[in-house]
């Protein structure tokens, strides 16, 4: 299949009025899981819709595969699954007849579908729930069953959409466990997610979109390390306290963020330069009532994205 | 992956045999889809019961409520009734490919399917056949019902038979109608609301339930060139006696050109789906 996977090259989509995708590029390597981290409203689903050959881009061109989702959507689907918020199962059938129909028509042939719906059933512990009507799973069951009805055909590159959001942490945890069995046997895998830390549990690159833009791509370990190597959070006993201290960090040239009685201050230098801080506090602002130094987390970097802080 | 190196670069000699393979996968797609949606309204029979109960009240209305108002001539009033709700039966069945594509546009399934390798018209064709087969359920439902309240053809089961015969092809070509708005509408509320004002206006235009006479010439001149009219006329040519190839050819004009307007209209609507 190549190096790459899945590559779109400066996609846009409008709906109305509403510019979805304003020119968003993106890479998947082929056997490696990208997450795509965005809000509500970002691109994500229009993003992975066009990939899936469900929409078609006003301009710009992507390829799952090599082939172009637009002129061989054909092709494209003979090697996709999707998954996720906006592709269903059939309520009224149950988990195994779902997986039958899903596998017939994605052309493995009728005894293929029988058995390829059982290993699955298996694999995603629905085997015990196979003959009863998805209309009467839990939130849950029917995302596995979602995910299970993606991978019939064993395809190479799986697009999940959203697979966990409203799930329980333990139907999660099984999820994402199901997202790292597919990617360790090979499967190229392209997620979205809202959630930071599913980004950093799962993904071995990211890509934060932002209002239908990639705004900045890399390893979790590379977005964190741009962004900074530590984080120091201090703590002030009131309002007034942490505004002094805002203050005198700024005037020292730090660039701190105040949030009520607490103030972070990110920093490449790493610990050792919470000597300077406690320094420049002195005799300026009251002492703080605790002091924490923590590495950065994706939410970091994502707020600083796309709220235009400065990332540094 | 070979798959994907070899098939657009199949050799000519090989094409008869791609394309014989193509037909045989666009025909099981679409007995897979008919069975789910089949399944799925046997599993949801509420359905099933009002598009039956609806027919049921309009023989016990217009046969014993209305029609001893209504005068025909030459024929007993539940004869030329039975007829009128054959058409109206299979004409408020097809609503229900609008709300069943409507349906599956909203849950997400219809999604799922265009990013399946299966052939593109099987959403439409599985669809239809599986309302065909309903329409066959519950037409045969309403002929035990018309014989129940009084129905019999002086031409024997032949001319009846052959009735049923041209009101289900008018019901399988008039689905197609519906199945484009169902692809419009992500409401099956919103597909229902707008598809049953249309099936009103050309059933109670037509002399369904009353001699086109009794109508003022302006509705006439709508209400008698129409395709349930048509049907109708045709029904009762075959069920009543009296010369009635022209009438059933008129009707199958009817049903068979809007089959091939309708199913184009659907087959463009679906594959320019997420443009």
């Amino acid at each position: 299949m190549g190096d790459i996977a899945v590559e779109a090259r400066s996609l846009r989509k409008a709906f109305g009025e509403v510019q979805a995708l304003n020119g968003l590029s993106l890479a998947v390597p082929t056997g490696s899981v990208l997450g795509l981290l965005g809000p509500n409203g970002s691109g994500k689903t229009t993003a992975i819709s066009i990939l899936a050959t469900s929409l078609r881009p006003d301009s710009g061109t992507a390829t799952v595969g090599g082939l172009d989702v637009v002129t061989e959507a054909a092709l494209v689907r003979r090697v996709i699954g999707l998954a996720g918020q906006f592709a269903a199962v059939d309520p009224n059938l149950t988990g195994r007849e779902n997986l039958r129909l899903i596998g017939r028509l994605s052309q493995v042939g009728r005894r293929q579908a029988r058995v390829r719906a059982d290993e699955l059933l298996d694999s995603f512990g629905l085997d015990r729930a196979a003959d009863r009507l998805v209309r009467g799973y839990s939130g849950g069951m029917r995302r596995r069953l979602d995910v299970a009805a993606a991978l019939l055909h064993r395809p190479a590159v799986l697009f999940l959409d959203e697979p966990t959001t409203g799930l329980d942490p333990e139907s999660r945890f099984a999820l994402w466990d199901s997202v790292r069995g597919l990617a360790r046997s090979g499967t190229s895998v392209l997620l979205t997610t809202q959630y930071l830390e599913e980004a950093d549990a799962l993904a071995d690159r990211v890509a934060i979109i932002s209002a239908g833009q990639v705004a900045d791509t890399g390893t979790p370990a590379e977005l964190k390390a741009r962004f900074g190597t530590v984080v120091f959070r201090l703590d002030f006993a009131r309002q007034e306290a942490a505004q002094a201290a805002h203050i005198a960090l700024a005037s020292a040239g730090y660039r701190p963020q105040c949030d009520g009685v607490g103030i972070q201050v990110r920093s490449a230098a790493g610990s050792g330069e919470l000597t300077g801080m406690l320094r420049a506090l002195d005799g300026r602002a009251p002492d703080p009532v605790s002091v924490a130094v923590r590495e950065p987390t994706l939410d970091d970097v994502f707020l600083s994205l796309t709220s235009g802080g400065e990332a540094a | 992956m070979s798959t994907i190196a070899i098939a657009p670069r199949l050799v000519p000699a090989s094409r008869v045999t791609a394309a014989a393979r193509g037909v045989a996968s666009a025909l099981s797609d679409t007995a897979d889809v008919a069975w789910r949606n089949l399944l799925t309204q046997l599993r949801t029979p509420q359905a099933l019961v009002f598009a039956t109960v609806q027919p049921v009240i309009f023989v016990l209305l217009f046969r014993y409520a209305f029609g001893g108002a209504i005068h025909v001539t030459g024929t007993n009033y539940v004869d030329f009734l039975m007829p009128g709700i054959f058409a109206q039966t299979v004409a408020f069945g097809a609503v229900g490919t609008a709300v069943g594509l409507s349906g599956d546009l909203r849950t997400g399934i219809l999604v799922r399917f265009r990013t399946l390798p299966m052939a593109r018209i099987a959403v439409l064709g599985g669809r239809t056949i599986a309302d065909l087969a309903r329409n066959l359920l519950v037409v045969a439902v309403m002929t035990g019902v018309g014989f129940a309240a009084g129905f019999r053809s002086p031409h024997g089961a032949g001319g009846v038979l052959a009735a049923l015969g041209l009101v289900v092809a008018f019901g399988y070509a008039i689905s197609w109608g519906f199945a484009s708005l169902g692809l419009r509408v992500s409401d099956p509320e919103a597909a229902q609301a707008a598809a049953v004002p249309v099936v009103f206006l050309l059933v109670f235009t037509s002399a369904a339930f009353v001699p086109a006479s009794a109508m003022p010439g302006w509705l006439q001149a709508f209400g008698t060139h129409q395709p349930v009219d048509a049907l109708v006329t045709a029904e009762r040519a075959l069920i009543l006696g009296g010369p009635a190839a022209h009438d059933v050819l008129i009707s199958l004009a009817w049903s068979g050109g809007m089959l091939v307007v309708f199913a184009l209209l659907a087959a463009r609507t679906y594959s320019r789906m997420g443009r």
